[in-house]
């Protein structure tokens, strides 16, 4: 069983007041967590590699205890979420896809009504590559004020036998929404789409 | 009144565990938090930038709190800090300068407590998404090696043209596995600012 050895975490928290309109009452906040870890198949193919997702998930949990701290402790404040990863030169596109898994699971542990997919990217990249992860409202997929996206990568990560895994929370819709779609207060909850 | 008007602010804090396979314990954490600002002088020359030192007060009061609030240490456990600025492409370099030089200082050693060393800074201008690298010291001994270090931050849709992005960071430590000698932190005064 490998066990996961992290090189480096980051949290972080963008406040964004306004985009050129009114300046809203209650800023929009979007958090990242990221872990770096070191990649237990880089360098050869494997053809099991199932445990890892076993493995990653008290990491993956941390990970999304950390954000919701990052947010004030409350899990109530998420509206929105998304998941990715990058996965360094020596690794395969198929590792970075072990984290779909632990990723949405973790964070469906600690959410109340996040019925909807957790949207996600991937890709295999090198050191100070960045992952634009989708972002979807949590119980209804097609809510489209909160169809966003948060841009995740740091300088130095991710090494060739590394992978570097990102969970992402938003608190609200795009900060002027103004596009249409299914409303938040028209949502039905059931199927995780409407 | 303030003439500081925030678009955006982004505070993150990185954590390292290990480097090379060698386990850092206690982990090294380095803080940074952003402010995306309307530049009000974007797109023309004015001769007096006193309304940007101000804002660079304000600025140096609020994202150096930040800082260590993420950090979650008492200020008194702050190790190193910095300070940089991107001013957006209808800015001047000078317009950096205004914020981060005249009046930053002051309150963002009130933030760390103490702090007796210059802040090492950086300056440039910029597209949105363009890097900034913000260089880090020791807070009170602007000579202890092990934390002669820099923190990289960016934020993908900033600064526009006529936005400036300030940056200000906090560590509670220096760099992971410190092996090039020099002052140590433990051996500093910390009285005149450099040892």
């Amino acid at each position: 069983m490998p066990e996961i050895v992290i090189r480096k975490k980051l949290v972080s928290v963008e406040e964004i007041f306004h985009e050129g309109g009114p300046v809203s009452d209650t800023p929009l906040r979007r958090a990242t967590a990221i872990a770096v870890i070191h990649n237990p198949y880089a360098g050869q193919y494997v053809e099991d590699i199932m445990s890892l997702i076993d493995d990653m998930k008290p990491m993956a949990l941390e990970m999304v205890d950390s954000l919701i701290e990052a947010l004030g402790g409350d899990p109530s404040v998420v509206e929105g979420f998304g998941k990715g990863a990058i996965v360094g030169a020596a690794g395969e596109l198929e590792h970075g896809a072990l984290w779909h898994a632990p990723g949405g699971y973790s964070m469906r542990a600690r959410l109340n009504d996040s019925k909807a997919i957790v949207p996600s990217g991937k890709k295999v990249g090198g050191i100070g590559a960045r992952l634009d992860i989708p972002v979807t409202h949590i119980n209804a997929a097609y809510v489209r004020s909160h169809f966003d996206s948060v841009e995740v990568g740091i300088n130095d990560a991710p090494r060739a036998d590394e992978m570097l895994v990102a969970l992402v929370m938003t608190t609200g819709p795009r900060i002027h929404n103004r596009a249409g779609g299914l409303a938040v207060e028209d949502v039905k909850g059931e199927d995780g789409l409407r | 009144m303030s003439q500081l008007k925030i678009r955006k602010i982004a505070t993150i804090v990185e954590e390292t565990q290990s480097e090379m396979g060698r386990p850092i314990n206690p982990s090294v954490r380095r803080a940074a938090s952003v402010a995306v600002i309307e530049n009000p002088f974007a797109g023309q020359y004015v001769e007096d930038l006193e309304v940007l030192m101000n804002i660079g007060a304000e600025l140096g009061a609020l994202l150096g709190d930040k800082c260590v609030a993420a950090l979650g240490v008492e200020p008194s456990q702050t190790e190193s800090y910095g300070k940089a600025a991107m001013v957006g492409e209808n800015g001047e370099l000078e317009h950096a300068a205004a914020i981060l030089h005249p009046k930053l200082g002051a309150p963002l050693r009130k933030a760390v407590e103490k702090g007796a060393a210059l802040v090492p800074s950086s300056k440039k201008r910029g597209g949105p998404g363009a890097p900034l690298d913000v260089p880090l010291g020791h807070k009170d001994a602007a000579y202890v090696r092990s934390h002669f270090d820099g923190m990289e931050v960016r934020i993908n849709d900033a600064p526009r043209a006529n936005e400036i992005m300030v940056a200000v960071c906090v560590t509670d430590s220096g760099r992971p596995l410190p092996r090039v000698g020099g002052l140590e932190a433990a051996d500093a005064v910390g009285e005149d600012g450099l040892r």
